[in-house]
């Protein structure tokens, strides 16, 4: 074949280039003590998702003695196993941070089988023993901070109606929605969350029409769970609604109108990582956490937020962080009038059956399909 | 294509007696790669410019490019794999140019061949593998191919404008492959990340032995040349190029244009389908939102630059592929962001689409000078 033929001819060409790109660029990827990978799936700038993974990134660039690099935009295609890759083999990278989902199953499992000395930390996916031991996954119970933000919302709303501009209806998006609206409750019992889902993670056009369409029916406090919350954010604002913001803070972007938010807290977890690693410690292959752990965090609290929100909020936090506190503590209705969670059941965080999670409880408006 | 049949009848009429031999029989050919690399060559000339603005140094930029597309072997493989998609979905787009459509609506036909592809694989499950993957690459060809039709018989029948409506139908695509992944065809296992039930190990495709590329590439290569022969070479592709150049000629002169319409259309979007199920039985192993990765779109780009010859649109196919593979390198070494590596695209586009002016008017290839 044609291609066979050149491709020689440019291994020898490339061969030689390689050794006079070592004395330029490959040398200083070798001269840090280790390499860091980060794989973004979107901008690392979004205010979002991405964003807060490069604040865990720019966290780690302060450590001495380590290297990080970056790739933004990278498709949950074969594309994120060849950046995969070309950090291991081209910048030396031997921790890789592949953030986004989609990621995880095959390219990161398959990845990681391929390159066994290589640690792979993987947020959001279901590390099982049948899996690579050199693969990992971690991931936070962003939901506590959502029920935070869901006792200040319901404080803070006028017309006791709250509105969630959501992506798609999979376990932990509703599992937000659902603790967002139970803390509201329990602030407000009156109070109830209309929920628009967009189809996809970033949306833009249909996350600002869901945002306009929630105001326009009433609500004055929204919160979201989409890649970017920025639009949602900077609408509300303009709209003078109230928002409790989700992955970052966003309260540069309406400084007014944010009253909290449920971030995470990726640049405490990642220094952890990297000095778990330092000091020969392995890192579990399957991490979770929540406000205790410090994965997740609640963004500080705006102007607009009463005395007594802060008062009530603060409280509950403690009982959370003390592990005192169930949010989805029985009996617990469906928004179908169906018992989903039987009186005296109590579901902790570690509880795999939220996993699952395929309802929306009493309060909110919408439906999962 | 005009210049195509002017070009050799010019240089007769010019040719002067000092070299009538090699400049008459080869300039035309001469011209189709000579003035494709001048244009490749100053569209990267004003991309070192853009990046110096941007306070890089342009030869840093010409050396990572280089290793990160081409450099070394596993650049290389990582160049080809981008490639492999690329190549049968621009075959998309330049097949139905020769009829003188303008297709671009191939990332539907992709989605649909990869829906289809996976849907036979799980109906055959208990069949032995190489069944089963003959099963999926035809139902990927009549799936995207049947899509594609659609597009060319609403042209021919009903007189829609077939760039809309190919466009159009890959939204259509989309919202028909969310559907049934979110619905009837999940996995119910597939909690966070909604897709089918996986095809199996079993009936995977895998790679080309020796190498990470998979058997895309191939396929890809075979369907460019049998395009090429069908096109160039036989009668069929004369009828198409004859009513690609004036329809009403091929209708009075007898051509059957309703049937050359929609066997071209098949054919092309059978080649992207090929691609979706390439996707599914060698990458991902089921169906989810991740196929929708754009290389559908890229497909357009890749024509286009191969002017819709199909044989060129294998080099060219590889040079976007390593453009792409090289955009990584870029990221992490220059800190350029990911949009640099879409600008560089839009340039040489620009200029290779710029340089058609050119064609048989470069003087010393007329034997002249």
């Amino acid at each position: 074949m044609d291609f066979g033929r050149i491709s020689r001819r440019h291994l020898l060409q490339g061969g030689a280039a390689l050794t006079l790109g070592s004395a330029l660029g490959v040398r200083s990827a070798a001269a840090a003590d280790m390499t860091v990978g980060f794989i973004y799936v979107g901008s690392r700038d979004d205010y979002g998702y991405n964003q807060a993974h490069a604040q865990g990134a720019a966290a780690l660039k302060k450590m001495s003695g380590l290297k990080v690099v970056e790739e933004e935009k990278v498709p949950e295609t074969d594309a994120v196993e060849k950046t995969m890759e070309s950090m291991i083999n081209l910048d030396g990278a031997t921790l890789l941070f592949p953030t986004s989902f989609g990621y995880y199953s095959p390219h990161v499992l398959k990845t990681a089988a391929k390159y066994p000395k290589v640690t792979f930390e993987h947020c959001g996916g279901l590390w099982t023993d049948k899996d690579p031991k050199n693969a990992g996954s971690y991931f936070g119970y962003i939901d506590e901070a959502q029920f935070i933000s869901g006792i200040v919302a319901g404080h803070s709303t006028k017309t006791g109606k709250l509105g969630f501009v959501a992506a798609k209806p999979i376990p932990q998006v509703l599992r937000n929605i659902n603790a967002f609206t139970l803390g509201a409750k329990l602030a407000n019992p009156k109070a109830t969350t209309q929920v628009i889902f967009t189809g996809d993670w970033s949306m833009p056009v249909k996350e600002a029409e869901a945002t306009n369409s929630l105001i326009d029916q009433g609500v004055d406090v929204l919160t979201c769970h989409v890649d970017g919350p920025k639009t949602m954010v900077e609408n509300a604002a303009k709209r003078g609604a109230m928002v409790c913001g989700y992955h970052v803070n966003q309260s540069p972007l309406a400084p007014k109108a944010y009253l909290t938010g449920a971030e995470w807290n990726w640049e405490a977890l990642y220094p952890k990582f990297v000095k778990m690693i330092q000091s020969g410690e392995k890192i579990p292959n399957f991490y979770r956490g929540g406000l205790k752990e410090e994965i997740v965090k609640c963004s500080p609290y705006g102007e607009a937020v009463s005395a007594e929100a802060r008062k009530h909020a603060d409280d509950i936090k403690a009982q959370l962080v003390a592990g005192t506190y169930t949010i989805f503590k029985g009996p617990i209705m469906d928004n179908k009038g169906k018992t989903v969670i039987a009186a005296g059941t109590d579901r902790g965080q570690k509880d795999p059956e939220l996993e699952k999670m395929d309802y929306l409880v009493e309060g909110v408006i919408g439906a999962t399909s | 294509m005009t210049t195509d049949v002017a070009e050799p009848v010019d240089a007769v009429a010019v040719a002067p007696a000092a070299d009538p031999g090699f400049l008459q029989r080869y300039g035309t050919s001469i011209e189709y790669i000579l003035i494709p690399s001048a244009a490749l060559i100053a569209a990267l000339g004003v991309f070192g410019i853009f990046v110096f603005l941007f306070g890089k140094n342009p030869l840093d930029l010409y050396f990572y490019m280089y290793q990160g597309a081409f450099g070394t072997w596993f650049s290389w493989q990582n160049s080809l794999t981008r490639a492999a998609p690329l190549i049968l979905t621009a075959l998309c787009t330049a097949l139905p140019a020769q009829l003188g459509m303008v297709i671009i609506g191939g990332e539907g036909a992709l989605l649909i061949g990869a829906l289809s592809a996976t849907g036979v694989a799980l109906l055959l499950q208990s069949a032995p593998p190489l069944v089963v993957q003959l099963a999926m690459a035809c139902g990927g060809m009549i799936g995207g191919g049947l899509w594609i039709m659609l597009s060319g018989g609403l042209r021919q029948f009903r007189g829609v404008n077939e760039t809309i409506s190919s466009l159009l139908l890959v939204y259509i695509a989309l919202a028909i492959l969310n559907h049934l992944v979110e619905g009837p065809m999940r996995d119910p296992a597939s909690l966070n990340k909604p897709s089918t039930r996986e095809i199996g190990a079993a009936n995977m495709i895998g790679s080309i032995p020796g190498t990470d590329v998979h058997w895309g590439l191939v396929f890809g290569i075979i369907a460019a040349i049998a395009s090429y022969i069908l096109i160039y070479h036989t009668v069929f592709g004369f009828a198409a190029r004859v009513a690609g150049g004036n329809i009403r000629a091929a209708k009075i002169v007898g051509l059957g244009v309703s049937k050359l319409i929609l066997t071209i259309c098949f054919l092309a979007g059978a080649s992207a389908g090929l691609a979706g199920m390439v996707e599914v039985a060698a990458v991902q192993g089921r169906t989810n939102a991740n196929l929708a990765a754009g290389y559908g779109f890229t497909g357009i780009l890749v024509a286009f630059l191969s002017r819709q010859n199909p044989l060129a649109i294998i080099p060219v196919a590889i040079l976007l592929g390593g453009i792409s593979a090289s955009g990584g390198l870029l990221q992490r070494r220059l800190g350029l962001p990911d949009a640099s590596v879409q600008v560089l695209q839009g340039i040489i586009f620009v200029f290779v689409l710029a340089s058609d002016a050119l064609y048989g008017r470069i003087g010393f290839l007329k034997g002249k000078s």
